[in-house]
């Protein structure tokens, strides 16, 4: 049984940490779309995820279901417990999908400036408030004997939390402006190749404040595990920087992708047992332990999976496949 | 105003929200894969054009199903922890096991079918095609078996344990087949299979009927036509015919929803079929009612003694409103015949060739548009209505099920701010339809072009 709940923390970790990876770089593309000089740019940025984006979203839906079936009592403190939050996460990703499918369907200016808007905040938007979430689940949150949040909604905006947020923003912007710098063509690389550059340095300032301030203040402190895959992490981070300096587009983004798994797996390993930290009794946290679901669940749960995911991965490489052409960007 | 109805409301809101897209999606992406496959076989051109057009208006109508949809996944948590908690060991594999084999597979196939006529050969277009419309069903499969099992539970137990010095009990797994394919799947999925697919074939008929009554696209309009009129006939009889089933099963499994459907007070044989009527919940009984005598024993038993058991059988904390769940689903059928008759004439006409000239037919088949939008939202408020004051049917009562932590202030502004955004969002999904019926298919010479 515990090999079995762990194996599925495992899991939902790995549809995160897959989200984070494919969705972050669609993330980091909204934002640099406010940054993009001309129509025709924005046009092309749209173009360059048009056909994934609905893909990568998916993680986020089947990592949500997974976290419901295997960690019923998370799934429920969780989304309740951030109520607010998750709402405006909602909301930024309606406006973002009905952005990218709908910009380029009508001419009119003030269309296009509409939906750019939404694109931008509807990506900006998740991109923090992720990470706003990940740092109240890492300090801990107070909560009552059968699991219901009752701090309310100001105690989550707390400095350590938004500090997260800020580095999940420079992380995906990093992300997306090194997808960009590898999917497009023209001259607009060079300058992806820069903002990249600027996103880098503000990621890694932040990251490290983070870091330390976790490291003291974080319940559970950071054990042996966590520093190696943050030493980890570290590394992946330098070779974004080197191989972006020498135009290698396409390695300087599998690093990049490599540092948010080692991010990710860090804030996991960190957790680990727990899931959810319960700060105002240590009794009552949600651990992998006393918060999963029966052994049948698991066990009919860990079929699914492993008939799916070979499926999904197989969609997922098809479709990059076939879409695996520069996208242009048309001067006007 | 009270946490419960709130959040009663704000699930109400954005699943019948949502529900109007996934409908049309599937029953859309059916007909797309039926004009994809004949020009695979004939290479006209004409079914090119006509996969081309409604492939357009497949992608804005998907996007808007995808991005309310994201809302539904994490309902549950946010709204219906008390529900998460007590469910999830068995609620959560169904809504995880969606996105694996259905979301997946349609998102990407997608790709292909909206991005991709160049990228790839005639044949993989033609597939992806048709995983478009699979996965599209397939979506469907998951959820209904998660909401199935919530109305006849099965394969489970119920368990109780002390966490945290509170006791909590809780559905347990006991058997996953079971529980998947609990009495009220099968009839309720291929109920709500054949109920999308009238939307996307009525739509079809429909709107193009509009588009000659307005003298646009004309050619291409009678072609639509002339293509879903048997469609739209074959597909109504079988959810008529796999309605009549379900109403069978729901006799067995839910016999307080059943009395309210029909609108029974008392346990009796020779039940009437009530066609009109308003069911009064204080005083007990009907007003105005029009009633075939005996109908009802007659659908249910297959003769007219079949007793069938009446509201006052429950006790009356036990019922669900009675006129909400009467009406609704009595919407359900009135619409359902309705569309049976406009398809056969349909047929009729057809037949004599004269199905795109005469007005009056043009009209109605206009003016039917929206409404099997409608039966399928008034036919899932007859089942969730009905199926009240239980959230989980005899298990779990629908006000033990809300998020305790929430505020009910939070609901309420997230119920303003969903409100406002669905609004916006409808008016800029009829405002793209417009224009793309407006500018109409990709004339015949450009398809030629870009063929060769
Ligand atoms: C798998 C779960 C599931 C699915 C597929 C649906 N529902 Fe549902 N519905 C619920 C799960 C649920 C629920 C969570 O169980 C609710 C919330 C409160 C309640 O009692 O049941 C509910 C309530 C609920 C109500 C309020 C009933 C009341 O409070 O009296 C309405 C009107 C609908 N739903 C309508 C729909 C529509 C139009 C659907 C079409 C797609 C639909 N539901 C699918
Ligand atoms: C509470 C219940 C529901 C939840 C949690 C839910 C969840 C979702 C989600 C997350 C998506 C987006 C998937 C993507 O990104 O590709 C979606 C789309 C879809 N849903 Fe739902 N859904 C619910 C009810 C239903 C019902 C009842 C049906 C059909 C009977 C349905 C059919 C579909 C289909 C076909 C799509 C694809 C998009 C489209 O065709 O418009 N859903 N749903
Ligand atoms: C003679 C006609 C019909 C009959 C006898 C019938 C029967 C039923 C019954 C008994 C239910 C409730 C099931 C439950 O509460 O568990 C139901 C639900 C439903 N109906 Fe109908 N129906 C008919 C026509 C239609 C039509 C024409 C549509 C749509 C085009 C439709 C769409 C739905 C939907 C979407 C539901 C909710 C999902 C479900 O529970 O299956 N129905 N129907």
């Amino acid at each position: 049984m515990e090999a079995l709940q762990i194996t599925w923390f495992l899991l939902v970790g790995i549809l995160i940490i897959g989200y984070a990876i494919l969705d972050g770089f669609d993330l980091g593309v909204g934002f640099w779309h406010l940054f993009a000089k001309k129509k025709g740019e924005r046009t092309a940025f749209i173009h360059s995820i048009e056909p994934f984006w609905d893909g990568n979203e998916v993680w986020l839906l089947t990592g949500g279901g997974a976290l419901f079936a295997a960690f019923p009592p998370v799934y429920a403190t969780v989304f309740s417990g951030f109520y607010l939050a998750m709402m405006l996460v909602l909301v930024g990703l309606i406006f973002r999908a009905t952005a990218i499918e709908f910009r380029n369907k009508v001419e009119s200016p003030v269309w296009v400036k509409a939906w750019d808007i939404a694109f931008a905040v509807g990506s900006i938007l998740p991109s923090v408030l992720f990470g706003v979430a990940i740092g109240n689940v890492l300090l801990g949150l107070e909560l009552n004997p059968i699991g219901d949040y009752t701090a309310g909604f100001f105690a989550l905006l707390n400095p350590f939390a938004l500090l997260c947020g800020l580095v999940g923003l420079a992380m995906f912007a990093l992300h997306g402006a090194l997808y960009l710098s590898m999917k497009l063509e023209g001259d607009i690389v060079a300058r992806t190749r820069k903002w990249a550059v600027k996103a880098w340095y503000a990621f890694l300032p932040l990251f490290m404040i983070a870091v330390s301030y976790g490291i003291k203040n974080c319940i559970y402190g950071i054990k042996a595990i966590p520093m190696v895959l943050i030493i980890l992490a570290l590394i992946a981070n330098s070779l974004v920087f080197m191989f972006n300096k020498q135009g290698k587009a396409a390695a300087a983004f599998l690093s990049s992708c490599c540092t948010i798994a080692f991010v990710m797996l860090a804030v996991a390993g960190a957790l680990f047992p727990t899931v959810v930290p319960c700060t105002n009794n240590p009794d009552w946290s949600l651990t992998v332990f006393n918060s999963s679901s029966s052994q049948l669940t698991l066990v009919s749960m860990l079929v699914i999976a492993l008939i799916g995911m070979p499926l999904v991965l197989g969609y997922t490489f098809f479709i990059h496949r076939v879409f695996k052409d520069k996208v242009k960007v048309h001067n006007d | 105003m009270d946490a419960v109805l709130l959040a009663r409301i704000q699930f109400a809101l954005t699943i019948m929200f949502h529900y109007i897209f996934p409908p049309l999606t599937i029953g859309m992406g059916w007909m797309i894969f039926m004009y994809n496959t004949r020009y695979q076989e004939n290479g006209n051109l004409l079914f090119r054009q006509l996969a081309q057009f409604w492939t357009k208006v497949f992608a804005i109508t998907f996007v808007i199903g995808v991005a309310t949809g994201i809302t539904m996944e994490f309902q549950f948590g946010t709204n219906w922890a008390g529900y998460s908690r007590f469910v999830g060991d068995i609620f959560g594999a169904p809504l995880a096991a969606e996105g694996i084999f259905a979301f997946f597979l349609e998102s990407s196939f997608l790709g292909i079918l909206l991005y991709g006529r160049k990228k790839v050969s005639q044949k993989m277009y033609w597939f992806s095609s048709f995983m478009v419309a699979l996965g599209a069903t397939m979506s469907a499969f998951w959820i209904v078996v998660a909401n199935s099992w919530q109305q006849t539970p099965a394969g489970y137990k119920i368990v109780t344990e002390t966490v945290n010095g509170v006791e909590v009990s809780k559905a347990q797994l006991t058997n996953f087949w079971e529980a998947v394919f609990n009495p009220s799947t099968i009839p309720r999925y291929s109920h709500t299979v054949t109920g999308a697919l009238c939307v996307g074939v009525f739509f079809i008929l429909g709107t193009s009927a509009w588009q000659i009554l307005k003298g646009r696209h004309v050619e291409f309009a009678r072609a639509s036509m002339r293509t879903a009129i048997i469609p739209c006939f074959g597909v109504i009889m079988l959810t008529l015919f796999v309605g009549h089933h379900h109403g069978h099963q729901v006799s067995e499994t839910q016999p307080a929803k059943l009395a309210a459907f029909e609108g029974l007070w008392e346990t009796q044989t020779h039940a009437p079929l009530m066609l009109f009527g308003m069911p009064d919940q204080k005083a007990e009984k009907n007003k105005f009612a029009i009633q075939i005598p005996g109908m009802v024993s007659l659908f249910i038993g297959g003769k007219f003694d079949t007793e069938v058991q009446g509201l006052k059988d429950f006790a009356p904390e036990d019922r669900p409103p009675v006129a909400l769940s009467f009406w609704s689903f009595h919407l359900m059928f009135y619409m359902g015949v309705w569309m049976a008759l406009l398809a056969f004439v349909g047929v009729i006409l057809w037949l004599k060739q004269t199905l795109w000239t005469t007005k009056i037919y043009l009209w109605a088949a206009a003016l039917t548009v929206p409404v099997p939008f409608l039966a399928n939202e008034v036919g899932w408020m007859a089942a969730e209505v009905g199926r009240q004051p239980w959230v989980v049917y005899n298990l779990l009562r629908t006000e033990s099920a809300i998020s305790a932590s929430v505020p009910a202030g939070q609901v309420l502004a997230s119920i303003i701010i969903f409100s406002m955004i669905y609004v916006l969002l409808f008016g800029i999904w009829i405002y793209l339809l417009k224009r793309q019926f407006h500018k109409g298919p990709d004339s015949l010479e450009s398809l030629e072009a870009e063929v060769k």
